[in-house]
């Protein structure tokens, strides 16, 4: 049985009266790809923080690859690699020499700097090697901060919303070199606003609402299990039964979209339609995403 | 067996990195207060040498000059720690230092011996400029050497403390106008606390500048307020004090780690 790369036991958070976490268990396995997603305020940052050692847990323990953050914060720190939210970066040193001395802090030497070129090229960042970080653009600077993380090639890797305002050409780019690495055995932890990227990247995810997990399984159980259909039927004439109410998700003029959780009620919803006297003019079937599964958790009250 | 493992490596590149950044500018950490110095130096040589004797013979210009050294190095190494710590709490890239392994008394070590060095250096570049003007003997380079080190590492820790404190640049510069200024130019750098009224003279063995600057100065002339022991004693107990404390501020976590 091999180590989990990220265990987490009833990790609670309290700033003043606030409970940010209130009791968070969480394992995630070595070379897994997690997602974790919720609203701003669901406590996201405040774990990963946890975990990179920026905060202390009020109650509970955390560890990285079998290392407790807050006892063995050492040992913890050598194998985790934090992407952080904000575009943060030293003004008075170029690209490379800051991912050198990123890797030195880590006690790496001239060993690592094969590494460090690699990461520099995989992020497009050859160009800019000897530029200083405050001249970059901001995509530029977002690649260097993902770049600071990964200095020390740790077997960890965290990205804190990194695709924030990030363009589509970087983000595939970051991408490609992210699952590159996950592939080669990297734990990938990413939390994103972008539903679209955790269901196309992740495959477990985790989602966060006022500090509790909500939802935690397989992006794929996730999207059975919720949500498996969407209906879409436009209305030539007539109106929507108050029979299938319950089951609109939105409305958009005559196009009605209902939210299946079996196939078989799209018979219901023809027959109750019928009844009604209302003429279908189009119907569409959809398979639900990860978003429709995020709304019904946490986008309720 | 090198120096550099891994062990030490971490804190050995994050002192090279504290160096690089004041060296990359040294035209404003190094040039800058030199030349202040040596303003300084011009026009109170010019105003008072031949009209204030402070010890037989040791003309005013030459008694100015480690006042001086020592009031340029304490600043520096203030800025040096205080300033590098403000500053990447504002601009938030402190936190690729606090992800790091790094202890926190590696933390401290690094900045601190970055700190001593700016001051050090800043010191030394003045003396070397003063000797065109002024012949400037050392007596005891022992104690010189003692008072360089002893007043760069307690500025450089007191500085240590401002940048965790601190916020904003402002409350930082707070520090250096009320406090570090003040005290310096009240600690004998332009006089002898000898020529001051009783009352002065008694609140002037309150500062501990004073001990730094007379101590320094002892080095250079064999000659000083008090003596260079008490002098020792009392900069080495602030030194401990603020060791002490700004140890435990990093420890706790204090304003750096929630």
């Amino acid at each position: 049985m091999t180590l989990p790369a990220i265990k987490i036991d009833n990790v609670q958070k309290h700033f003043g009266a606030l409970h940010a976490l209130k009791g968070i268990d969480l394992t995630v396995q070595q070379g897994e790809f997690f997602g974790l997603l919720g609203p701003n305020g669901a406590g996201k940052s405040t774990l990963i923080n946890i975990l990179a050692g920026l905060l202390r847990p009020t109650n509970g323990n955390a560890a990285i690859m079998g290392h407790d953050v807050v006892s063995d914060y050492q040992a913890a720190r050598l194998v985790l690699g934090v992407v952080p939210q904000e575009l943060v970066f030293d003004p008075f040193f170029n690209v490379r020499e800051m991912l050198r001395f990123q890797a030195g802090y880590f006690g790496r030497g001239k060993e690592n700097d094969a590494w460090v070129d690699e990461v520099i090229e995989s992020l497009g960042l050859s160009d800019k090697a000897y530029t200083n970080m405050r001249k970059l653009s901001g995509g530029m600077k977002r690649r260097a901060l993902i770049a600071q993380a990964l200095a020390h090639k740790p077997p960890v890797i965290v990205l804190d919303e990194p695709t924030a305002g990030v363009d589509v050409e970087l983000r595939q780019l970051m991408w490609s070199f992210i699952r590159k690495l996950n592939k080669q055995g990297h734990t990938i932890i990413l939390t994103t606003h972008y539903l679209e990227e955790a269901e196309e990247l992740c495959s477990r995810v985790a989602m966060m609402k006022q500090g509790e997990i909500v939802a935690l399984d397989t992006t794929a159980n996730l999207l059975s299990k919720f949500a498996a259909k969407n209906l879409s039927v436009q209305l030539k004439s007539g109106h929507l039964p108050s029979s299938l109410l319950p089951m609109l998700k939105h409305q958009e003029a005559t196009v009605f979209t209902l939210a299946l959780t079996e196939l078989n009620q799209v018979e219901f919803a023809l027959s109750e339609l019928r009844k009604a006297g209302a003429e279908v003019e189009d119907i569409q079937i959809n398979e639900a995403d990860l978003e429709d599964v995020f709304l019904s958790l946490v986008g309720g009250a | 067996m090198s120096l550099i493992n891994e062990q030490t490596r971490g804190v050995f590149t994050l002192f090279k990195k504290e160096v690089l950044r004041f060296w990359r500018v040294a035209f404003q950490t190094i040039a800058s207060p030199v030349i202040t110095a040596l303003l300084y130096l011009l026009i109170f040589s010019h105003v008072l040498e031949g009209r204030v004797q402070i010890y037989d013979d040791v003309p005013y210009t030459a008694f100015l000059i480690p006042g001086l050294i020592m009031m340029s190095l304490l600043q520096n190494a203030f800025a040096n720690s205080s300033s590098s710590l403000v500053q990447s709490k504002v601009m938030g890239n402190i936190v690729f230092i606090l992800l790091t392994p790094l202890t926190y008394l590696q933390f401290f070590l690094a900045f601190l011996a970055a700190a001593i060095l700016r001051g050090l250096v800043v010191g030394l570049s003045i003396y070397l400029v003063a000797l065109f003007f002024v012949d400037m003997p050392v007596v005891h380079l022992s104690w010189v050497m003692t008072f360089a080190f002893l007043g760069s590492a307690l500025l450089g820790t007191f500085g240590i403390i401002a940048g965790i404190w601190s916020d904003r640049f402002d409350q930082m510069a707070a520090f250096q106008n009320f406090v570090i200024v003040p005290l310096t130019f009240l600690s004998g750098v332009f006089y002898s606390i000898h020529s001051l009224p009783p009352v002065w003279q008694a609140i002037s063995k309150f500062n501990p500048f004073f001990y730094m600057i007379d101590g320094f100065r002892y080095g250079f002339f064999g000659k000083g307020d008090i003596s260079p022991w008490v002098s020792f004693a009392v900069v080495s107990t602030f030194l401990a004090l603020l060791v002490v404390l700004s140890l435990k501020m990093l420890k706790s976590g204090y304003k750096l780690r929630g």
